[in-house]
């Protein structure tokens, strides 16, 4: 186990080293120097130069990418030259919008796609089945954004219950924040939930094959009661990891509905970032979000071997 | 009829139609998408303008023709630029299993897919500039691996056929048995991951360019109709309504057709995928 462990840790840490190298390398690689290119072209030489200096672009590449490292490892971001205060800040502010809509979005989809996801599976080739999967298909070709847009026609603009976008922030109390996050949160749910409910459905098809399911029937289980006890439980685990990897479509995806609400969230700040071209804020949350993506990915894994053991030995 | 069967009729009903209608405005659309007509701008569907007009007075219909080829040839220009070197690698990666390249590839692998989906595309374009061109390459390269994968793992379980090992007795060298042997039957798997992410694609484009970062104006594509239409989806709502629409059909048309071509291709998947 300790070695499962350990050798999931080292290809945790190598993945990382690479992807903060890719960052860095696509940040080098922008047209001019950084400094030039987050001024734009009528800025004044001198102020160039500036800049430069500020961000140690005076300095070699390898030592700045080890600076920048470094500095991250110990919680310093960087400072943003639009916000004029430290990355590390900015990004914790915006973190109480986007970690409680992605958690509300997971939350979502997860009440919608697992009783969708059992009921097509214990309705496999029926009426039923059909209907909810035809729902999954057409839940996973439907934009998130345009989903989103569709949500604030009906619910925001026509039926008055939600407002149309922003955030009053959580000192507001708790119930209006969550309200803002509610229309977002559906929208994000939508296709993250077709995709679950695929998922529990066919792992939960592949349980209810196994000898342990005839075992409980000739037990004298009913086949819901069967279901239930023995073929929902073990048909989780799949389902766990799918679960995990979701978390990386939900943070992608939020950068595009947050655009749509105006909620001053990460993906919000990112796009805000790009637009002014601040690039270290963008380096700096871009790297966080490949950070916690790997981080969760890994936690299911190891999750996932405790559970099955059997898995230890295969990677 | 099997369900196989319905999907891949349905899905290619679907494509045909919304891609039809993409062929046909290369040479034929309603209305000119290049003039703007400011007096009858917003207008909802009514007889001349079937699905309404849109803020300078653009036919929703003709935008909709133009664009979706546009957001076609995006996908289908980054597919191919994941097929054109993803391809080689998996070849390579499943010829010298658990060799440095194969290591190399995925691990490289597991670094493209620890970006947050868009995030890469959203770094890559933010940094070259916004245009159609480098929304290709962005999804492109998000792309590469994902092929790399399909085909190394495709390819991992031909290499211990015994139709492979025979090839390597009559001296065939691995370059030629990869080409010869290896992709002809791994092409099953590549066409139904083709078909995937085709579909990924139009949804790439219409997210990166509905936040800007993808198709610049004046050049019509369905996400920049959809960015058009957020401020005044009070006023016109059709302007949001009928190219999100578009969207979906074209997407749920390749879904449908991947779905259908995997059962087709691989009959011990029907019935038991997700």
């Amino acid at each position: 186990m300790l070695r499962y462990v350990l050798k999931r840790l080292l290809s945790l840490i190598v993945t990382l080293a690479v992807a903060s190298m890719v960052i860095f390398a696509v940040i080098e690689v922008a047209p001019g120097d950084p400094a030039s290119f987050m001024l734009g072209v009528n800025a004044q030489p001198d102020t160039v130069a500036a800049l430069r200096t500020e961000l140690g672009l005076d300095q070699p590449k390898a030592e700045r990418y080890l600076s920048w490292i470094g500095n991250m490892l110990t919680g310093d971001f960087g400072t943003s030259y639009t916000y004029r205060s430290s990355v590390a800040q900015i990004i914790g502010d915006r973190l109480w919008v986007s970690v409680p809509l992605a958690l509300y979005a997971l939350i979502l989809s997860t009440v919608i796609a697992f009783p969708a996801g059992i009921y097509a599976a214990a309705r496999r080739g029926k009426a039923g089945d059909a209907a909810v999967m035809g729902g999954t298909q057409l839940g996973v070709a439907v934009p998130n954004f345009w989903f989103a847009m569709m949500l604030v026609l009906i619910f925001a603009i026509n039926l008055r219950w939600f407002g149309a976008g922003g955030f009053p922030g959580w000192s507001k109390g708790v119930f209006p924040a969550i309200k803002a996050l509610t229309l977002p949160a559906i929208a994000l749910a939508l296709p993250q939930a077709a995709i679950l409910t695929r998922v529990m459905r066919s792992s939960l098809i592949d349980v209810l094959g196994e000898d342990f399911m005839r075992t409980a029937r000739a037990k004298g289980l009913t086949r819901s009661q069967a279901i239930w006890r023995h073929g929902v439980r073990n048909a989780l685990i799949p389902v766990l990891t799918i679960l995990g990897l979701q978390v990386s479509f939900l943070i992608a995806g939020a950068i595009v509905i947050e655009q749509v609400f105006y909620l001053p969230g990460l993906g919000r700040l990112i796009f805000q970032s790009i637009n002014a071209r601040d690039l270290i804020v963008v380096e700096s949350v871009v790297m966080l979000l490949v950070f916690a993506v790997v981080l969760i990915n890994f936690l299911v894994d190891i999750a996932y071997s405790i559970v099955d053991p059997r898995l230890r030995q295969r990677t | 009829m099997s369900r196989a069967n319905v999907n891949l009729i349905l899905g290619t009903l679907l494509v045909a139609a919304l891609g039809g209608l993409a062929l046909l405005a290369l040479v034929w659309t309603p209305y000119d998408v290049n003039v703007m007509n400011i007096a009858g701008k917003l207008k909802p569907p009514s007889a001349e303008h079937w699905l309404g007009t849109d803020q300078l007075g653009r036919d929703i219909l003709s935008m909709i023709m133009v664009g979706a080829g546009t957001s076609i040839t995006v996908a289908a220009l980054a597919v191919a630029v994941g097929l054109v070197f993803g391809i080689p690698l998996g070849l390579l990666a499943a010829a010298h299993k658990g060799g440095l390249i194969d290591e190399t590839i995925m691990r490289l692998n597991d670094v493209v897919f620890a970006f947050p989906f868009l995030c890469l595309a959203i770094l890559i374009t933010a940094v070259l500039g916004a245009s159609a061109g480098n929304a290709v390459l962005a999804f492109g390269i998000f792309n590469i691996p994902v092929f790399a994968r399909v085909t190394r793992g495709g390819a991992l379980s031909l290499w211990e056929r015994e139709f492979i090992m025979s090839a390597q007795v009559s001296g065939k060298g691995v370059a030629r048995i990869s080409a010869e042997h290896i992709l002809p039957n791994v092409l099953n798997l590549l066409i139904v991951q083709g078909t995937i992410q085709f579909a990924l694609g139009i949804q790439v484009e219409a997210a990166l360019s509905f936040i800007g970062l993808g198709v610049q104006p004046p050049t019509p594509s369905l996400g920049r109709m959809l960015a058009d239409a957020q401020t005044l989806v009070t006023l016109a709502p059709h302007m949001a309504i009928f190219p999100g629409m578009a969207i979906i059909l074209i997407v749920l048309g390749l879904n449908l057709m991947g779905d259908g071509l995997r059962d087709l291709l691989d009959p011990r998947l029907s019935g038991e995928r997700t």
